[in-house]
Order: C-alpha cells, then sequence, then structure tokens
C-alpha cells in the first residue's frame, strides 16, 4: 500500500492500495476511478461558478498552501507574480524531479493520482493565463512517465485538455517531459534548461521565471504535491485547507518516512502533527533500538538529535526554530546503531556526484568536503580537519548560483555541530565509536513487509 | 541510422513542443536511440544532433551530463542499485553486496558474458521501498531482499 497510514486524509482520500510491485493490475489512477472520488469537479466548480482568475489566486492565498517541493514558499504568492497583460506564450511547469534522498512522496501521487497533478495544473493554467504546461518527471520512474502519458490521453480524450474546455473558452495544452538522472534539475532554473533540450545547470535570478522562464515566457514551477493539492482548495476553499494544518502552515502533508523504523512509507497528517505520533505511525523504531537523529526535511536538512525531533511538531515554523527545515517532508530516521560520520560521508558523495559544476565554490568545495569526511572516516583525520569542514562549508554558503551549495553544506554543519565528539573520536582512535559489525547489522535488510504491512 | 520506429517515436516527442524549439526533444531522443543501440556510440550522438538541427557538440554535452545516458557498452542488464542513505538504512549496501557476490563483478563492471552490468545508483526517489534497483534505466524494483534479486536474476535471459 503506497499510503500507510493517514489522519484527515485530503490528498489521498480514496486511492486505491494496489501493491507497489505489480504496476500492471493497478488501475485506480485512472480517470473514471479519479472522478468517481470526485475528481475534475473543482474545474468544473470553477466554471460553472465563473471563478475569475484573480478569484482562484485569492483561494490559493487563503489557503495558505506553501510550495511542498521543500521551500515551503505560499503557492498564491508565487502565482500572483505572473505578469498580468503580457503578450505572448506563459508557462506552467510542474516538478516532479523527485531526487531528494528520503523523499518519494511524488512518486506515489504519479503512481496514483495523477489526473490530480493534471486538474491542478490545468486550474493553475487558468489561474495565470497559461495555455501550455509541462510536467518534468524524474528520470528512475519511467514507467510512471509512460502512466502519466496514458493519463493525459484520457484527460485530453475527455475534453479537459486541449480547446475550449469543457465548453469554457479556456485553452490549455500539457505535455510530459521525461528527465534522465539528475538531481540539480530539481532546481526550478536547471528544470527548465533541460525542457529546453540542454545541461540542467541553474540560471542566475534575476530574472525570476514568472519573467523569463521557459523559453523566455512568463513560468511558474510548482512541485506536484503543490498542484495536486489545488483541487481540494477550490472544491472546499482555500479556508477549509487552511484550518486542516495550523496557522501560517495550511492543509495536510505527505511525509515520507524512510530508515529505522518498522513501517518505512508515506503518511499523509495535518501540518502541526506531532513528530512522536508519526514516528508511532511508521510503527515505531525499528527492532524496539533507540532514536538517534533525525533527517527532517530530505537529506539537505539539518539534522536533528532525538532530543530535540522529540519536541517538534510536523509544520514549517516548529522544524525551522529547532534549526532545520520541514523542506519536502522527507524523514529520513537513524536509530543508535548509526555511525554519523559515515552517514555524512554518503550524503556528501552524493552533492558532490550530483554537483552540476558551474560554481567553483560547490564544484570544488563539495568534493574537499567529501575528501575530507571520507579520510576522518578511514581514521586519517586531522585534528585541524572539524574546524576546517565548518569553514569550508560556510564558504560554500550563499556563494552559488542555486541552493545545492547551500544543500551541501548544511548536513555538514549540522552533523558536526551536534555530533561533534564522534567526528573527535574518530579523529582520534582512527576508527568508528559505532563498532562496523553493530552498523551493519542494525542496516540491514528491512522492508516494511517484513514488518507486516500489506505492502 | 535509427529505425522508422524510433524516429516515428522521435517524431512524437518533438511534437510536444513549440515549432521552432526542436533541442527540446533531445532528451528524449537520446533516449530513445540509446534503447535502439544498447548505447550511445559518436555516430548515434552524430545522427541525433543531425535529426534536430542541433551542434554535435550541444547534444554531447547532453549526453554526458545526465547520468543514465551509456556512453560506452554495458551489458544486457544494467542493473543500477541505489546504495544513498536513506537506502542504506534499509538493507540498499546489502543488496550491493549480494548481487556484486552473485555477478562476482563490481560497480561499474560487466560479466565477461556480456549479461549483466553493475552500477551504483544516486536516489530514485522510492526510499521507503528500499533496496531498491533500476533495470535497463526503465524498470524498477523494490523490496530487494536476496530472495527478490535471486528472482530478478532467474528472470533475466
Amino acid at each position: 500500500m503506497a499510503i500507510l497510514d493517514s489522519i484527515n486524509p485530503t490528498l489521498t482520500a480514496g486511492w486505491h492500495r494496489p501493491d507497489v510491485r505489480d504496476l500492471a493490475r493497478d488501475t485506480g489512477w485512472r480517470l473514471k476511478d479519479y472522478e468517481a472520488r470526485g475528481g475534475y469537479q473543482a474545474l468544473k466548480k470553477l466554471f460553472a461558478e465563473k471563478m475569475t482568475p484573480e478569484q482562484v489566486i485569492a483561494e490559493v492565498k487563503t489557503s495558505v498552501l506553501r510550495g511542498r517541493g521543500g521551500a515551503g514558499f505560499p503557492t498564491g504568492l508565487k502565482w500572483s507574480f505572473m505578469p498580468k497583460n503580457a503578450a505572448g506564450e506563459k508557462y506552467i511547469v510542474c516538478n516532479t524531479d523527485e531526487g531528494e534522498p528520503g523523499t518519494f512522496k511524488d512518486r506515489d501521487i504519479m503512481r496514483l493520482d495523477p489526473h490530480a497533478v493534471i486538474e491542478g495544473m490545468i486550474i493553475a493554467g487558468y489561474a495565470m493565463g497559461a495555455q501550455r504546461g509541462y510536467n518534468y518527471i524524474h528520470g528512475e520512474i519511467f514507467e510512471l512517465y509512460q502512466r502519466f502519458e496514458e493519463a493525459l490521453e484520457e484527460a485530453r480524450a475527455a475534453g479537459y485538455l486541449g480547446r475550449n474546455i469543457l465548453g469554457s473558452g479556456f485553452d490549455f495544452e500539457l505535455f510530459a517531459h521525461h528527465g534522465w538522472g539528475a538531481y540539480i534539475c530539481g532546481e526550478e532554473t536547471a528544470l527548465l534548461e533541460s525542457i529546453e533540450g540542454k545541461k540542467g545547470q541553474p540560471r542566475y535570478k534575476p530574472p525570476f521565471p514568472a519573467n523569463v522562464g521557459l523559453y523566455g515566457c512568463p513560468t511558474t514551477i510548482n512541485n506536484t504535491e503543490s498542484l495536486a493539492s489545488i483541487p481540494y482548495i477550490i472544491r472546499h476553499g482555500g479556508q477549509a485547507f487552511l484550518d486542516l494544518g495550523k496557522p501560517n502552515n495550511g492543509g495536510t502533508k505527505l511525509f515520507s518516512v524512510s530508515g529505522h523504523v518498522n513501517k518505512p512509507g508515506n503518511y499523509e497528517v495535518p501540518l502541526g502533527t506531532p513528530f512522536a505520533k508519526l514516528l508511532e505511525m511508521a510503527g515505531g523504531m525499528r527492532g524496539g533500538r533507540k532514536l538517534k537523529a533525525v533527517i527532517p526535511g530530505g537529506s539537505s536538512a539539518p539534522v536533528l538529535p532525538a532530543d530535540i525531533i522529540m519536541d517538534c511538531t510536523l509544520d514549517y515554523d516548529s522544524i525551522a526554530k529547532a534549526g532545520s527545515m520541514l523542506g519536502s517532508g522527507a524523514v529520513i530516521v537513524m536509530d543508535e546503531t548509526v555511525c554519523m560520520v559515515k552517514a555524512l560521508e554518503r550524503l556528501s558523495w552524493f552533492y558532490y556526484e550530483e554537483s552540476c559544476g558551474q560554481c567553483t565554490p560547490c564544484r570544488e568545495g563539495t568534493g574537499w568536503l567529501y575528501k575530507m569526511i571520507h579520510r576522518i572516516e578511514h581514521g586519517q583525520g586531522r585534528a585541524e580537519d572539524l574546524d576546517l569542514l565548518d569553514d569550508v562549508a560556510k564558504n560554500i554558503m550563499g556563494r552559488t548560483i542555486c541552493a545545492l551549495g547551500d544543500a551541501a553544506a548544511l548536513p555538514v554543519i549540522s552533523f558536526v555541530k551536534h555530533f561533534r565528539d564522534e567526528f573527535a573520536y574518530h579523529i582520534e582512535h582512527k576508527r568508528c565509536l559505532v563498532p562496523p559489525e553493530v552498523q551493519r547489522a542494525g542496516s540491514t535488510f528491512h522492508t516494511r513487509l517484513m514488518a507486516g504491512a500489506t505492502c | 541510422m535509427l529505425s522508422e520506429a524510433t524516429l516515428q517515436k522521435i517524431d512524437r516527442e518533438i511534437a510536444k513542443y513549440p515549432a521552432e524549439q526542436k533541442q527540446s526533444a533531445v532528451m528524449a531522443a537520446l533516449r530513445l536511440a540509446q534503447q535502439e543501440k544498447g548505447w550511445l556510440a559518436p555516430e548515434t550522438i552524430a545522427f541525433v544532433a543531425r535529426y534536430l538541427g542541433m551542434a554535435e557538440m550541444a547534444v554531447y554535452e547532453v549526453a554526458t551530463f545526465y547520468n543514465m545516458y551509456d556512453l560506452a557498452p554495458v551489458g544486457k542488464y544494467k542493473i543500477t542499485v541505489c546504495t544513498n542513505l536513506p537506502c542504506a538504512l534499509s538493507g540498499g549496501v546489502h543488496a550491493a553486496d549480494y548481487l556484486k557476490q552473485k555477478l562476482g563483478i563490481d560497480f561499474n563492471e560487466t560479466t565477461p558474458d556480456g549479461k549483466f552490468t553493475l552500477k551504483e545508483g544516486e536516489c530514485m526517489g522510492a526510499c521507503g521501498d528500499a533496496p531498491v534497483m533500476l533495470v535497463n534505466n526503465v524498470h524498477m524494483r523494490c523490496f530487494m531482499t536476496p530472495e527478490e534479486i535471486d528472482r530478478l536474476l532467474a528472470e533475466c535471459e
């Protein structure tokens, strides 16, 4: 099952829960099923009530839907940045390039509810006066790219896409663009470069995409989950969505829980839900072991030790106050068998591997960080390395075109800050504080099936 | 150079973009070319460039930037294993080790019979289903315990 549990579900209400290993037999995503659970009612309501684009944007602003891709920027405000009366083409782009380690929510939306994304994009197009859209889909989920193409065909055949949609006079065309393996394309301007058929290297901002975006035209890029949340907001009103969460943090959100829990998977809960509740829903700690640390918002978010995260609620403000970020809602749970140096070594390799190479501080800095952490992990660390790690990381931050530099630096700064003793032990004793055999046993094969979940 | 069927598929991709933006189809064209040829040889890249009216270097830049383009021949089955942190916490590294031992090869190597190539992958966006593997870039396999890995290898003919 894709959503293992939920509290007040909106996005995932009525979702079928097929076995993830059997895509062919899973049909609940199709148009007729989506319509049966209220799909495309928001679009029909919008046209029937003759809502103006301004009214649509006002509802989204009222909802305080904050960007679900990681930045948490208010979606309604972003939509209002699009120029109103610009001549020529405008674009809506959906960012389904979900590659932030720990994040796997958009994959389930694409697998089980692709029409929600399509409906959200049509509404977004109407609100911003755009007649063309692209959904940029993560390279590794080719099967779901094919499914999205099928969903688009269904929507075209039913008159939800194309000319004069449902007799409204509004035209909107939507296409799928498939990525081919580049984390950086999750950065919105790199994503635009990629759609234009180039290397995915981020652009300088300003100009912002709302003014100069895809093919030089005004463009708004939103995350998959953000767009899939739009139909609910239009059907039930922005206030109803806001009321599901807490002030300044509207709605429910999907949380992807991975790591040392009994039932890794996606959970939909209202923003403001205590972290402890999510941990309980995920079946608690694997083997009853002790929680050591949590990365609460995808690998780029600063790590938080157990005592801090256990006091947090899951919303943008609480996690920010604790010194991290809610990010994409990807909760990576680590227990006492984890060596924090080794964990950071793997993450640092990832950023080094995925740096696009455009900015010197990131291209050179990510390699330098990895090299230092690698040598500490392998018993060759030097006494001055801890301060140097901090220094290099802080010299990457804010000195690059895009946020990948910061994303590489924040884990390093936070791991060293909260687990400095463990790093120092490595340097002094030339070995891990946690014995390698304990680490290995602690991270052996584990699936939610092994914990008794159905899928 | 490429089959009629592949060219038709490329044409369908071109049609997704404004008429003057054929270059937008380059990622799909390279993917389709790779699916037909098994890998992207320099002459295949040159052909794609001519077909889309692009400079060869611009196509080469794309082919070398994205991880899943193969610029050298690979085995009939390319298996990519995610070992990033979230997967590693649930057996991702164990799965990779098991595959290495079964196939007798390391990452970035191909079995002598040309059947399997093993690659280490970065996040595939499926961490909750770890261990996760990708077969020939397009088929994702989840919950890859040793029994499941054995089943996968048996399916590969």
